[in-house]
């Protein structure tokens, strides 16, 4: 039984870490704010619940559960929030997402003028 | 195997470091902020383990808190100061 808990333990720290790593290297590499923001946010969901989660089958009592599902939930919340904020914030202060290349430089041309 | 976790999550602090410094805009600073400080949380609760004392975890906790608020004050600030300037001009 102790093995058991022990490798989905493993293999959910493993998870998530991967997760975490892809996220990371998504932040560094893409070439655009928002493609860099889907990066991080989604990744972000998954990483931290995978981790948060083989971390639970570790912890020796209820307490420590208690604390980890909290910083689960709450991460999950605050981080979903977050990056809706972000995204809103920057595309109200006139980022534009640059889907084609001709238009980019239309809608930061337009946008700086006034 | 909580080492290789805590190695990965400093290597993705460490990226987010870079796009830190590197962001050419503000909101690529601020996303990178963010993801450094979810990546703090989960490097708390996996020192937790590694070292075996239960206190990490309300650290963690509260780092999170406070993760969560200053990068919604940091947003609202820069959302108000921009609709402050463009009064001005007008």
């Amino acid at each position: 039984m102790e093995i058991v808990l022990d490798i989905i333990s493993w293999f959910c720290l493993v998870t998530g870490s991967f997760f975490c790593l892809t996220g990371g290297v998504g932040l560094l590499r893409f070439p655009d704010f928002y493609s860099r923001i889907h990066s991080a946010s989604l990744t972000d969901t998954l990483g931290a619940g995978l981790i948060l989660v083989g971390l639970m089958f570790q912890a020796g009592s209820a307490i420590v559960t208690a604390k980890l599902i909290m910083i689960l939930v709450f991460s999950l919340l605050a981080g979903t929030t977050a990056s809706h904020a972000m995204a809103k914030a920057a595309l109200k202060s006139g980022l534009a997402p640059d889907d084609a290349g001709g238009k980019e430089k239309q809608s930061e041309d337009s946008i700086s003028k006034p | 195997m909580y080492s290789l976790t805590a190695v990965t999550l400093l290597v993705v602090m460490s990226f987010a470091l870079v796009r830190a410094f590197k962001g050419p805009t503000l909101y690529d600073r601020i996303l990178a902020v963010n993801n450094f400080g979810t990546k703090t949380v989960l490097l708390l609760a996996i020192i937790d383990f590694i070292a075996g004392r239960p206190d990490f975890l309300d650290i963690a906790i509260v780092y999170a808190l406070i993760n969560f608020i200053s990068i919604i004050g940091v947003l609202r600030f820069f959302e108000y100061a921009r609709n402050q300037t463009a009064e001005e001009e007008n």
